[in-house]
């Protein structure tokens, strides 16, 4: 199916299948209950897995398959951010002049940052693209552009958005928000309620939803081409792919300049579902964030970016959502004693500890299971079916390819 | 003259930082092959050692002065530090002045403890794998130093004062025979200047004149053969790392007075002291250092309001466009060694 093996057509509909139905599955438990909070169907979070999504597997391409590992590729989302924003103040609220013009200047970025960058490998690649990124967040962070020129590009620390004095030569009467063509709007949501449950369906998530399935779709047929292939042989050895006589630079600048492309669409979309952008999503956080993503979800596969996103944002808000009251209501069986001792335990992880968390959970995985969660999936999946040891799964081959070292 | 002179003074303050970070990133990765992401949360450690130290020398009990009354009348609670009812009210109030100073003596200890566990818990299992895994689990362990620090200390700075006899400016430029008021320099960075001289030089003398320095300088040229001469090349090493991390803990306590600790100051100064580290040339050790000087004043002379006129704001980026013009002309850095981590 569209030139998919069978394996790789069915992780596609499956993946398409949750993804379409994520409203009904993300919410398992009725509104009024307990359980509630821990539901994750709600737009704004749902919009953010898939956004966050594509950014992974975006980097994926770079890091999984080239093993260079980019520290800067926020900067990439940063840029996104900017130029729908700035397609908002020119033309209208119609997000699409912006996203394409995300993914084309973040693919000039990507470009002019991989060219220079790309000519070292191994720390000082990463060292390099940090510190592209960090001057592209100091240059957007207090407006560098705008001041040296006069005017306003970046908004500096407030951020960019739209104001009412902005040209915005297109807009037509009533229009106050992102839309689709004038078609649907963003935010616009049909709640469907069903008895105890209440399912939301948002438009920007279903827009989201299906540019993130074409990011995956494209990503499997890069996976599985020969250019994919070329990109593994330069993480396996690139030394050796010199002396055959092959020149890797190119490769390896249109992975960088695809990936760029995949973070600019993110960014735009980020955007596209709430209509600012602001340098801190250029910081380097926010390059270490994807970086976790990735890591945690299983580098080199094809699904691992996508649950290493959808995991990261899932805990990111369920932890920073518990407090100590809603510890103590979870461990009110136990004696008082004991249940104050376990709530002052946990209590640093939670709240506003989530980063310790996070941080806790990055270092566990990059120690015990440096294949990420597809690893341990594999892993649990072993023990249930020891006869088939020599199964052929190629995720397992991505996998596996993680633990050899990288091109240096 | 004047103002150029000034540039340079105001250059070396955060240069010595940088130096001082740099050195210790450039002695683990010559020693070890370890890209250390935690280096910067060692650097705060060590500004937080200064404000444990003034936390603890300010513990007070609390008693009611029945001869003085606040403003609803009841007996004034008068805080007393234990330090001062412990050696007088003099000498007591004087080490809660030196705080800073002295917390330099529980700094080294405390940071070559960590500097240890760090080395023998963490890092040892990591020098068989890629760089890429080094970087990221030292770059987790910095989040969660830095998240521990902030539950303890709170996310806002903490204003850790210098000794009163430091506090003030003193006019440099009368001394070298300008006008007055034309080179004004507060005394601090002068001492945190002597102080990173002192510790730098310090580092190379060890290196250079002890027996123990040049079997670790034999291990960093070559691992292999000085361990088949039958030296426990790993315990020094493990050693090095220690004093790396004392060297990145003194450089954070002497200068939190400068700019009071917060939790992320690490990170600030980590991605610098990378960029420093890959101008100087990686492993070289008298690059990171002299990188770390060049890059420090160059910031200085970048937000001269001359220069901002003309480029405004090329203070925050001209470090990064220099590292990158320098790694695209001399990959190798200013005194990178031909073959170490040129590919």
């Amino acid at each position: 199916m569209l030139g998919l093996k069978k394996t790789d057509a069915t992780l596609l509909i499956v993946v398409t299948i949750l993804t379409v139905f994520a409203p009904f599955i993300l919410n398992p438990f009725p509104t009024s209950s307990a359980m509630a909070q821990f539901n994750a169907g709600y737009p704004d979070l749902m919009q953010r897995f898939i956004i966050f999504g594509i950014f992974a597997i975006g980097f994926n391409l770079l890091f999984g398959l080239t093993g260079y590992l980019s520290f800067g590729h926020a900067a990439f989302l940063g840029i996104g951010s900017y130029a729908v924003v700035w397609m908002y103040k020119l033309l209208d609220y119609n997000v699409l002049p912006g996203l394409v013009l995300a993914v084309i200047v973040s693919g000039i970025f990507a470009l002019a940052i991989g060219f220079i960058s790309l000519r070292r490998s191994g720390i000082y690649f990463s060292i390099l693209t940090l510190a592209f990124a960090q001057m592209m967040f100091a240059i957007s962070y207090s407006d560098l552009i705008g001041r040296f020129l006069g005017t306003t590009v970046t908004n500096g620390e407030t951020g960019l958005q739209v104001y009412t004095s902005d040209p915005q030569i297109l807009l037509s009467a009533g229009e106050t928000a992102p839309h689709f063509l004038g078609l649907v709007e963003m935010r616009s949501t049909y709640t469907l309620d069903a008895g105890a449950w209440s399912f939301d369906f948002n438009a920007g998530y279903y827009f989201c939803v299906v540019f993130m399935l074409m990011a995956f779709y494209l990503a499997i047929r890069i996976f599985r081409s020969p250019f994919g292939l070329m990109l593994r042989a330069v993480k396996s050895n690139q030394q050796r792919m010199s002396y055959t006589g092959l020149n890797t630079k190119p490769y390896t600048l249109a992975v960088f300049v695809i990936s760029g492309m995949y973070a600019g669409l993110a960014g735009g979309l980020l955007a596209a579902m709430d209509p600012l952008a602001g340098a801190e999503r250029m910081q380097w956080t926010a390059s270490g964030e994807v970086v976790l993503m990735t890591i945690l979800g299983g580098a080199g596969t094809l699904i691992g970016p996508v649950l290493g996103a959808g995991f990261i944002k899932y805990f990111e808000n369920i932890f920073s959502k518990i407090n100590d009251n809603v510890l103590h209501q979870w461990f009110a069986f136990m004696p008082d004693g004991l249940e104050d001792f376990v709530v002052f335990v946990i209590h640093p992880f939670i709240g506003k500890g989530w980063h310790l968390t996070l941080g806790l959970m990055f270092m566990m995985v990059v120690i015990f299971l440096p294949g990420g969660l597809v690893e341990g999936g594999q892993r649990i999946g072993r023990i249930f079916r020891r006869k088939d040891r020599n199964s052929s799964d190629a995720e397992l081959d991505a996998a596996k390819q993680r633990n050899t070292p990288p091109a240096e | 003259m004047d103002a150029i002179l000034l540039q340079i003074l105001n250059g070396l303050d955060k240069g010595s930082a940088y130096a001082l970070i740099a050195l210790g990133l450039t002695l683990i990765f010559g020693t070890l092959g370890v890209v250390n992401f935690a280096h910067g949360a060692l650097f705060m450690i060590g500004a937080f050692c200064a404000v444990t130290l003034q936390r603890i020398f300010t513990l007070s009990y609390v008693t009611l002065d029945e001869s003085q009354k606040d403003f609803l009348g009841n007996p004034l609670k008068v805080e007393t530090p234990y330090v001062q009812s412990w050696f007088g009210e003099s000498l007591g109030a004087g080490i809660i002045d030196w705080s800073v100073p002295l917390a330099i003596l529980f700094c080294i200890p405390v940071m070559v403890l960590i500097g240890f566990v760090m080395e023998r818990g963490l890092i040892k299992h990591f020098y068989k794998r890629p760089h890429a895994d080094q970087i990221l689990v030292t770059f987790g362990l910095a989040i969660v130093l830095q998240e521990i620090i902030k539950y303890f200390y709170g996310a806002n700075p903490i204003p850790t004062p210098a000794p009163e006899l430091f506090r003030g400016s003193f006019d440099f430029g009368v001394l070298l025979g300008f006008d007055p008021n034309a080179i004004i320099y507060p005394y601090w960075r002068l001492v945190y200047f002597a102080f990173s001289a002192v510790i730098i030089g310090g580092v190379f003398a060890f290196l250079q004149f002890t027996t123990f320095g040049m079997v670790v300088r034999a291990g960093m040229a070559d691992r292999e053969t000085v361990g088949m001469l039958g030296i426990n090349i790993d315990k020094r090493f493990t050693i090095m790392f220690g004093i790396a991390a004392a060297v990145a803990g003194l450089a954070g306590v002497m200068y939190a007075p400068i700019n009071s600790p917060n939790y992320h100051m690490g990170m600030d100064f980590l991605v610098l002291s990378f960029v420093v580290v890959v101008v100087g040339g990686m492993g070289s050790l008298p690059g990171a250092v002299l990188a770390g000087f060049l890059l420090g004043i160059l910031e200085s002379f970048a937000s001269m309001n001359e220069v901002k006129n003309i480029l405004p704001g090329i203070d925050q980026i001209i470090i990064y466009v220099v590292a990158i013009i320098i790694l695209l002309t001399r990959p190798r850095g200013l005194m990178g060694r031909k073959g170490v981590m040129e590919e």
